[in-house]
């Protein structure tokens, strides 16, 4: 579509960038079918079209977001649906993470709403900060229904409710045995708030891969991928925790070497696999990243290529809820369920499969609303197909839709390590 | 921006109200359903014909029929113009608006009210998406058959607006054969129901004068559709031909035989370039032009109806003859046929035509508009229902070059004169909107143009509902 920047505009990069996004669209309309909030609320300026426009006509004029823009913006879940619908190939991801940029470099958010926003951003992506609220949080639980009776108090509500009843004790995954032959060297992302709220995950990805001859090392120096605070806007933050982890790979890298960049969290999969984007601007980083981003690999992808064998029938009916960043963010679609099948599980496709569950990174604490009507659709498309567990790729999606279900929800990595000799999950009893 | 198709000039006690005119909306609608403020009305100011653009007094996204009705009798009380939107995937301007009128969007209305498979009919709001409907009774073994290439997206609503076809038509038909009631609301709030759930009703046939009527006769808010039952089986065959020539008189043949495949899609090499790139379905990369032959039926029925248009094709000099060999392969194999116009955006901006030839002419027109768009210094890619000889010849240009966009324009215009010189009309599906409004006189008298005025006059005497659209602005009654 007919776009209209000066050159003076053009002469910044990420205008530049994002004018070259925008010339692809060609304005059809078919993003807005798949996109969660456009199916929830019915209102173009809620849909990938509509919010293009408004990015489009604010970056233009150069002006300044405002409340009305920013209204729609925040309400996108980045859940990039639009960006698997779309026929043109609009990189929907990095205009909108302009477009956040934009916001927080020329909006003063209201009060309650900065501080919300800035109490996320210094607790979660810290394992012992964001341990030591959860601990808190259990105490606040009771206060929940009042904190939801004052609009801008939502969001904190919304986080005592999502924080678990219990946190599983401190812990970094064990080294385990590698058994022989070496099939390879692979790095393994630990992350910040999975492995506070779930660290059976890693725990149990380093088991399988050691029994599957598999060297897993956790460099000193990595931590959150910086997705969290990249989501909101705050692009030298997210820059920073990106370089951080750069340098961690970067000495296994130049050392022993790595085959591949291991993530269980495919939110996070989907940010460092931009790493190589995020620091194209920046000539120290850019290369680096560039090689970080190239081993990054899902943790299914990469078991994919080990040509597991098939194990005989569990006897268990698997629903499987591709994550967004999965299946849109990284377009890994059909691995884990072949996994799952070559492990033994039957395996069902809920309906609805492209729609977010709401869960979305700080979504469901910033937009509680929005979010429990994407919860109840999506539990309710899951609970259809009649499944013993619902196996998912993301600890976003399992907090989320375990928050609905009395199903048991677990990482798709629990049940390859159950059904390649491992134990069974603890979630299933 | 293009500027040669001119909108009605907008109404200055109307804009000079507008402050009042919201104040009044609100009092009609929850405030979630009226969009106001300035920046937000911005991406409502086009639909898919993007080259055109004007910003609406306001939207209002109803909930109810009530809503609808009250709106529309404010309206209507006051003079204030409406244009109806569904999912804004209109490539004619059908949902354009205008600086004096009020857009009222239909997207908040999308439930399917009932299934009745025993009637093998579906009551549904005009929100509704075109494949949902499918969607929602395939596992019944139903479909609603008219399949426009946006029917991931496109309304219900707008398709009955635009009495909108597909690739599947031509076996099945297009809206009109497939719709049997509507639930409308006219200029001044009534809600009337036309058919029901039978073929045909009583008394004249005022829903085939609302099917395609370009929400210019009220605004539909329900829809009662024709479930078809899935075939027991259904295969796309590719031909791949040397020359677009070829391929277009083998399909003028085909059709000619007596034989009526489901689909009979058209490609040339710049459009079989583009959707494979897309969609990676295995379209042959070395032919001319390309036909995308959809049987469907038994086995035999099958094998005996590509047998006769194998026959037929290998006369016509059949270059690849490619059968799918999975159903994941056919998926791939309409996906990139569906998305082509989306796909072609990755290589440039375009426009996309819609001129509807007889099929003895198919060959002439194509080779015409390859001349024309060259002559003007352009590319075109064709991408269309060849079975229908329904065109889509698809004008390449670069949007941000005010000359080209004229070009791509002026090329357009000579296509579709060309079609209709031809034996055709102006438009197959996409409907007539604003792109081709100027161009009606080359198809009508003004005899036939000034009957077609006074049915739209008796139903919307001040002429409120989607004003600028279909009927050149000269010529028109005085209101």
């Amino acid at each position: 579509m007919q776009t209209s920047f000066s050159p003076d505009q053009l002469a910044d990069p990420h205008v530049a960038f994002s004018e070259s996004i925008l010339r692809r669209c060609v304005h059809c309309g078919f993003c807005t079918a798949t996109c969660p909030t456009y199916v929830t609320l019915g209102n173009e300026l809620d849909s990938p079209r509509g919010r293009i426009y408004l990015i489009k006509d604010m970056l233009e004029n150069g002006r300044p977001a405002d409340a009305e823009v920013v209204k729609h913006i925040d309400r996108c879940l980045s859940c990039l649906a639009c960006t698997t619908t779309c026929p043109s190939g609009v990189d929907y991801m990095h205009l909108v993470d302009h477009a956040r940029a934009h916001i927080e470099e020329t909006y003063r958010r209201p009060f309650i709403d900065r501080m919300i926003r800035a109490l996320l951003m210094v607790v979660l992506p810290y394992p012992a900060r964001f341990r030591a609220a959860l601990t808190l949080a259990r105490l606040g639980r009771p206060f929940a229904p009042l904190l939801k009776k004052v609009e801008a108090l939502r969001p904190l509500g919304a986080m005592l409710d999502l924080a678990p009843k219990s946190v599983p004790p401190a812990s970094r995954p064990v080294a385990a045995a590698v058994a022989a032959p070496r099939r390879g060297r692979v790095a393994i992302l630990t992350g910040c708030a999975q492995p506070v709220l779930d660290p059976g995950i890693n725990a149990a990805t380093v088991r399988l891969l050691g029994r599957l001859g598999v060297e897993i090392v956790t460099p000193q120096g990595e931590g959150c991928c910086g997705a969290l605070v990249h989501h909101m806007g705050r692009e030298e933050a997210a820059l920073e925790f990106a370089r951080q982890n750069v340098d961690a790979w970067m000495r296994e890298i130049d050392g022993k070497g790595l085959d591949a960049i291991l993530i269980t969290a495919s939110g996070c999969g989907t940010t460092v696999k931009d790493y190589g984007h995020m620091l194209r601007l920046d000539p120290a980083y850019a290369e680096k990243a560039a090689r970080v981003s190239a081993l990054a690999k899902d943790v299914t992808e990469y078991l994919a290529a080990l040509d597991l064998p098939q194990q005989p029938s569990q006897g268990l009916t698997v629903a499987y809820h591709s994550a967004c960043s999965m299946q849109h963010g990284q377009k890994i679609t059909i691995q884990p369920k072949l996994l799952l099948k070559a492990a033994g599980f039957v395996v069902k496709d809920p309906a609805e499969g492209h729609l977010c569950c709401g869960s979305a990174g700080t979504y469901n604490i910033l937009q509680p609303e929005i979010s429990a009507k994407l919860k109840t659709r999506k539990v309710k498309n899951l609970e259809a197909t009649k499944p013993d567990l619902i196996a998912t790729g993301n600890i976003g999606c399992m907090t989320q839709i375990g928050s609905g279900t009395g199903i048991p929800v677990v990482h798709t990595v629990e049940l390859l390590d159950w059904a390649y000799g491992g134990s069974k999950p603890a979630k299933l009893g | 921006m293009s500027a040669s198709i001119q909108f009605l000039k907008p109404r200055q006690d109307i804009l000079s109200r507008r402050a009042t005119i919201i104040a009044d909306l609100l009092e009609l609608l929850p405030p979630d359903c009226l969009v106001h403020e300035p920046r937000e009305l911005v991406p409502f100011e086009t639909d898919a014909f993007v080259s055109y653009r004007r910003l609406p007094l306001a939207v209002a996204l109803p909930e109810t029929t009530a809503q609808v009705s009250a709106v529309l009798k404010y309206c209507h009380r006051y003079g204030v113009p409406v244009v109806p939107r569904g999912a804004g995937t209109s490539l004619c301007g059908g949902a354009i608006p205008q600086e004096d009128a009020l857009v009222i969007g239909l997207s908040k209305m999308a439930k399917i009210l009932e299934v009745d498979l025993v009637n093998r009919c579906a009551v549904v709001q005009a929100g509704v998406t075109n494949l949902a409907i499918s969607d929602a009774v395939g596992p019944d073994g139903f479909f609603y058959a008219p399949d426009p290439s946006s029917q991931l997206a496109c309304t219900i609503g707008g398709n009955i607006g635009m009495n909108s076809g597909g690739a599947h038509c031509l076996k099945y038909g297009v809206t009109t054969n497939n719709l049997l009631g509507v639930k409308l609301v006219l200029v001044d709030g009534t809600v009337i129901e036309l058919g029901g759930k039978h073929l045909d009703a009583a008394g004249y046939d005022l829903l085939g004068l609302v099917c395609g009527s370009e929400g210019q006769l009220g605004i539909v808010i329900e829809a009662t559709v024709r479930l078809i039952a899935k075939p027991e089986g259904a295969r796309p065959v590719l031909f791949g031909f040397e020359t677009s020539e070829e391929a277009g008189a083998c399909v003028a043949d085909v059709i000619g035989a007596g034989i009526i495949p489901v689909a009979i899609e058209f490609m040339d090499k710049p459009a079989i370039e583009i959707c494979e790139a897309f969609a990676k379905a295995g379209y042959p990369l070395d032919v001319g032009a390309l036909l995308i032959v959809e049987v469907e039926g038994s086995e035999a029925e099958m094998d005996a109806m590509l047998a006769a248009i194998v026959e037929i094709a290998r006369r016509h000099g059949v270059k690849r003859v490619k059968e799918c060999q999975s159903a994941t392969e056919a998926a791939l194999i309409w996906k990139g046929r569906k998305s082509a116009f989306g796909a072609t955006g990755r290589i440039a901006d375009y426009i996309c035509m819609d001129g509807t030839v007889p099929l003895s002419q198919l060959s002439y027109v194509l080779k015409r508009t390859d001349e024309i768009v060259k002559g003007f210094g352009l590319r075109v890619a064709n991408v269309f229902h060849a079975g229908d000889g329904n065109m889509h010849p698809l004008i390449l240009f670069n949007a941000n070059d005010p000359d080209e966009a004229a070009k791509a324009e002026a090329a357009g215009n000579e296509i579709l004169k060309l079609c209709v010189d031809a034996g055709g009309c102006l438009t197959g599906e996409h409907g007539v909107g604003i792109e081709k409004r100027d161009l009606m006189r080359h198809q009508y008298s003004t005899a036939d143009l000034d009957q077609q005025m006074a049915v739209r006059a008796a139903f919307d005497p001040q002429w409120l509902l989607n004003p600028s659209k279909v009927f050149p602005l000269d010529g028109r009654p005085a209101i």
